[in-house]
């Protein structure tokens, strides 16, 4: 029943990918089923309640809080402007009067008469929610969102910083092996989405980020030019929310990775095309990886890139696949299965686990643990 | 899916959904005690493409099926009881199971003063297995704007409310409420409900938390659980919290209702499984203990002293998801000083983060099961302060103070846990479990927990501590009897003097005497030194520790001290190396150091 599942990142020339665009609570949605929509289009709409106040009135008052409701002007639920009148004494004297006036346009929420406070609501602030992908309304969930689709070459990443965004994919470097650097970007790539090979250092993401680029797709970066850029060490895997400037995505890992031949091939195919990226990582259970997402014409297909399977729909690892190790000591290498022992086996550490033997391009060979291979597609 | 209560149970499978796995176990009754005999895994299927955690546990059951050739499903239903078709190799018992998928039990937690009623409600949600996402409090320094603000951002499973003593002012703790009415919560599962609220505090002021978070929430009161300042209640509040655990969320989780019929006692959330064991095991046997769980992504440490429980996550000390964490916290000087050779600042950051987003790879060269056990270690060492800092007694409390005392200014909040009276450290998680050489594990939580005087450790084998706790709630024998013979591996004994010594100088004479007759063993340790003699599971033997005079051994400086040690896969280990622990500075110094303790303890393949 159960088999190996070997973990591999989708890097596809045609596939369809299904969005769901949700609000982050119940709202408006703008367009139909069946719709044609860009990444721009804005499918649906919320209010977000606005932001409270507390006034504490007693205090200011001098009053007890019981006695509150006697001093209030207004109600629970009237609209104020900010400089209202919300409380005031009523002396004997007019020019003894104490006034307490609104610090905010919005509503009187609540009157409390147990902590003598007053909470003022900021009129509810209006969210939207882009399409993402330029693609079909497959389906309405009314009040929530959408599902958006569309027929589109898919990458994914392995790590990635930032939010969504699109724009046009160019290619910065002319090989996976070469690195991107502060001298690639120029002027001419702002607000494009910029490809580099096998890393991209701390110099090179500044010169990036003067010049405005959209997105960044390289192989590799060091994590202390991770930390530079953020400004802070990096300690769980759940990104998506960064604002550095542009949204980043490696496709390979930590340090100088070329990046696999297939993914830059594809890519490459794909210059000059619109693309949407997302850096949004999560690597726990319900794995987000980021990912980058090139919509196609109906019929169109990309030449000379196979279309493989990948994951669990590709049933397990066979002799003769090819992959790539993803742990030290040969980290990054690329090579092919050549043997698949069914039983545990003993590694340098002592441990007894389940192992492959791969041929790496260079002819030599190595027992790997099946565990840090991936498998790469195609 | 329970059998006739008058019935002895024979046979019970458990399971435990994890976020990744679901692992199931079978116990059964042999002769006049429980054992467990088989067990099998599957990975948890609460999201898509299955979204039904049952599909999950009836693979992990077929497994046993598979191994022990007893007959437990027909089709998608659990067998109960066993042998009543008049097979017995047919059905079981019961069927138990607990749940930490989808990311367990995540709550926020409100009280007024921080160090009191807020630390109270904080020890109430992790001692009923939560993650505690914030604590709030109206003195945490925040302004109300800035709470209303974290309150409508965090989206929690639960939230729970306490706030002044019974029959104190009710001002502070209405406040809270109107905040949390104002930031109007939402559940993090599902949009279509109310998100669940438990009012734990001053009893005088219910009718009015009631009337401003009766419509916004679906709110549960129950008793203070810090009703007068000396005193804290926590059961009840504890009690609601399992009980919405399974009305509310457990119930948003795909296939949970069907889950929830087929178990024939409460599903428990995992960490308050593991506890409740813990805790039951502690007080039958009448000892202090710590109990710790290394995850991918957070580290629990559990501790029972002189029979109070309490319970900590950390929720970003893990292996895997929160690796590059242990590294930011610890900082990398603290994780290199384990590591016997030289590395490159760059190198190992990379590592690491390769690690983190690579999680299920695993180390294949030494170097890198040492880097990995360097960090667990400090995951560990920081696991363990922020328990030390919440496992407390209550703050705020008057203490008489006898002439005695006065020039020993402690205040009132001390840490229970005293590494001198503790008397086992229970240790699970697979860096722990799995280590290549037990005496690994051993030396990790040594060297992370720097024990005092002589205490045992122990592995747990498979991690079936959760399916243990939810048992001991159904048949308490059955529990404990499964802890002791197959639950723990028992390493062995560590040994312990406190005190600081030049490298080398005695630290203290030692005679061990084992038992059948084997050869005793006199000697001195000397400060900077370890020494390890094997004593096979479940011999004793005596050790006699003569310290030198600066030196303690729990009975004073200088004071002699003869106890029975239990010996384990490892042995008993004489520790030398001061307390508390001392590394030398130079890195060539500590290389070699280290590389001479692990050669002491055959740590490492040559």
């Amino acid at each position: 029943m159960a088999h190996t599942y070997t973990p591999g990142l989708t890097v596809t020339p045609r596939t369809v990918v299904s969005k769901k665009r949700i609000l982050p609570l119940s709202g408006t949605v703008l367009v139909e089923a069946g719709e044609a929509v860009t990444a721009a289009t804005v499918v649906a709409r919320a209010e977000l309640p606005g932001k409270v106040h507390v006034v504490n009135l007693v205090n200011q008052l001098g009053i007890l809080p019981e006695d509150l409701p006697d001093y209030m002007v207004t109600r629970e639920g009237n609209r104020i402007q900010q400089g209202d009148v919300l409380a005031e004494t009523k002396p004997f004297l007019k020019w003894f009067k104490t006034q307490v006036r609104s610090p905010i346009t919005g509503t009187v929420e609540t009157i409390s008469t147990a902590t003598g406070q007053v909470i003022l609501r900021e009129p509810p602030r209006p969210v939207e929610l882009f399409a993402y992908l330029d693609g079909t309304v497959a389906e309405v969930l009314p009040g929530q969102g959408v599902q958006v689709e569309t027929t589109c070459a898919f990458i994914q990443g392995i790590f990635g910083i930032g939010g969504e965004t699109w724009g046009t994919l160019v290619m910065g470097v002319a090989s996976p092996e070469e690195d991107v650097t502060a001298a690639h970007f120029t002027a001419a790539h702002a607000g494009k989405i910029v490809v580099g090979g096998a890393f991209v250092g701390a110099e090179a993401l500044a010169r990036a980020r003067a010049v405005g680029v959209k997105g960044v797709v390289v192989g590799g970066m060091h994590d202390q030019d991770l930390r530079a850029l953020l400004g802070y060490d990096l300690g769980v895997a759940i990104t998506g929310t960064e604002t550095v400037g542009f949204t980043l995505v490696l496709t390979e890992g930590f340090g100088r990775i070329p990046m696999a031949r297939r993914t830059f091939e594809l890519l490459r195919k794909l210059d000059g095309r619109k693309a949407s990226i997302s850096g949004a990582t999560q690597i726990r259970a319900g794995v987000i990886r980021p990912e980058i997402i090139v919509p196609l014409a109906p019929d169109e297909q990309i030449q000379g890139i196979e279309a493989g399977q990948w994951g669990e729909a590709r049933g397990g690892i066979k002799v003769g696949d090819p992959v790539r190790v993803i742990r030290a000591p040969f980290f990054g290498r690329i090579g092919q299965v050549v043997g698949l022992p069914s039983d545990l086996q003993m590694i340098p550490t002592e441990s007894r686990v389940r192992v492959m033997e791969v041929q790496f391009t260079d002819g030599s060979r190595a027992v790997i643990p099946r565990a840090n291979i991936e498998v790469i597609e195609g | 899916m329970t059998s006739d209560p008058r019935r002895p149970l024979r046979t019970i499978v458990a399971t435990d959904c994890g976020s990744t796995t679901t692992k199931a176990i079978l116990i059964e009754r042999v002769g006049d005690e429980y054992r467990q005999t088989y067990r099998g895994e599957a990975p948890t299927t609460v999201e898509a493409p299955f979204e039904d955690v049952t599909r999950g546990v009836l693979n992990a059951i077929a497994e046993i099926e598979e191994l022990s050739g007893r007959k437990i499903l027909d089709g998608e239903k659990i067998i109960t009881p066993s042998g009543a078709s008049g097979d017995p190799k047919v059905g079981v018992d019961i069927y138990i199971s607990t749940s930490s998928a989808g990311g367990g039990l995540q709550m926020m937690v409100a009280g007024v003063v921080q160090s009191m009623t807020a630390e109270s409600a904080q020890r109430c949600a992790l001692g009923a297995g939560a993650i505690v996402m914030d604590v709030l409090a109206s003195n945490d320094g925040r302004l109300p704007h800035e709470k209303i603000e974290r309150i409508r951002s965090l989206r929690p499973d639960m939230i729970l409310l306490s706030g002044g003593t019974d029959g104190g002012t009710v001002t502070h703790v209405v406040e809270m409420a109107e905040y949390i009415a104002a930031a109007e919560p939402r559940p993090r599962l599902g949009m279509s409900y109310n998100l669940p609220l438990i009012y734990a505090g001053n009893k005088d002021a219910r009718a009015r938390i009631s009337e401003i978070l009766g419509k916004k929430t679906a709110l549960t009161i129950t008793e203070n659980l810090r009703p007068v300042l000396e005193r804290e209640n926590l059961g009840p509040a504890r009690a609601k919290i399992h009980d919405l655990f399974l009305e509310h969320v457990m119930a948003q989780a795909p296939g949970y209702k069907k889950l929830i019929s087929w178990a024939g006692a409460p599903i428990m959330p995992t960490p308050a499984a593991v506890g409740l064991i813990m805790e039951t095991v502690a007080k039958k046997q009448g000892i202090n203990l710590i109990g710790v769980d290394i995850g991918g992504a957070t580290t629990d440490v559990f501790s029972v002293f002189h029979g109070i429980f309490n319970r900590t996550v950390s929720a970003n000390l893990g292996m895997s998801y929160s690796i590059s964490n242990v590294l930011a916290e610890a900082t990398l000087d603290n994780i290199m000083r384990w590591v016997p050779f030289s590395i490159d600042e760059q190198d190992l950051r990379n590592r690491i983060k390769n690690k983190m987003i690579r999680p299920t790879t695993v180390p294949q060269t030494l170097d890198e099961l040492q880097i990995e056990q360097a960090i667990a270690r400090e995951a560990l060492r920081l696991a363990l302060i922020h328990h030390k800092s919440l496992a407390t007694g209550l703050k705020g409390v008057q203490q008489v103070r006898s002439i005695s005392d006065v020039f020993e200014q402690t205040a009132s909040g001390k840490t229970l846990v005293d590494m001198l009276k503790l008397d086992l450290i229970v240790g699970s998680g697979g860096i722990l479990s799995h280590a290549p050489r037990r005496v690994q594990s051993f030396l990790m939580m040594v060297d992370a927990y720097e024990p005092l005087g002589f205490t045992e450790l122990a592995v747990d084998s498979i991690f079936m501590m959760p399916h243990l706790g939810v048992l001991s709630t159904v048949n308490e024998q059955a529990a404990t009897d499964v802890f002791v013979r197959d639950c723990l591996i028992h390493l062995g004994t560590c040994v312990a003097p406190i005190g600081q010594g030049a490298r080398g100088a005695r630290c203290a004479d030692y005679t061990i005497t084992f038992p059948s007759g084997r050869e005793l063993v006199k000697g001195t340790l000397a400060f900077g030194e370890v020494r390890l003699f094997p004593l096979a599971v479940g011999e004793e033997a005596t050790v006699a520790m003569a310290p030198a005079r600066s030196v303690d051994l729990g009975a004073g400086k200088g004071v002699p001290v003869e106890r029975r040690a239990r010996g384990g896969v490892v042995g008993v280990m004489l520790d030398g190396r001061e307390r508390p622990l001392q590394l030398p500075t130079q890195t060539d110094e500590r290389v070699r150091a280290l590389k001479h303790w692990h050669a002491a303890l055959n740590l490492y393949p040559e």
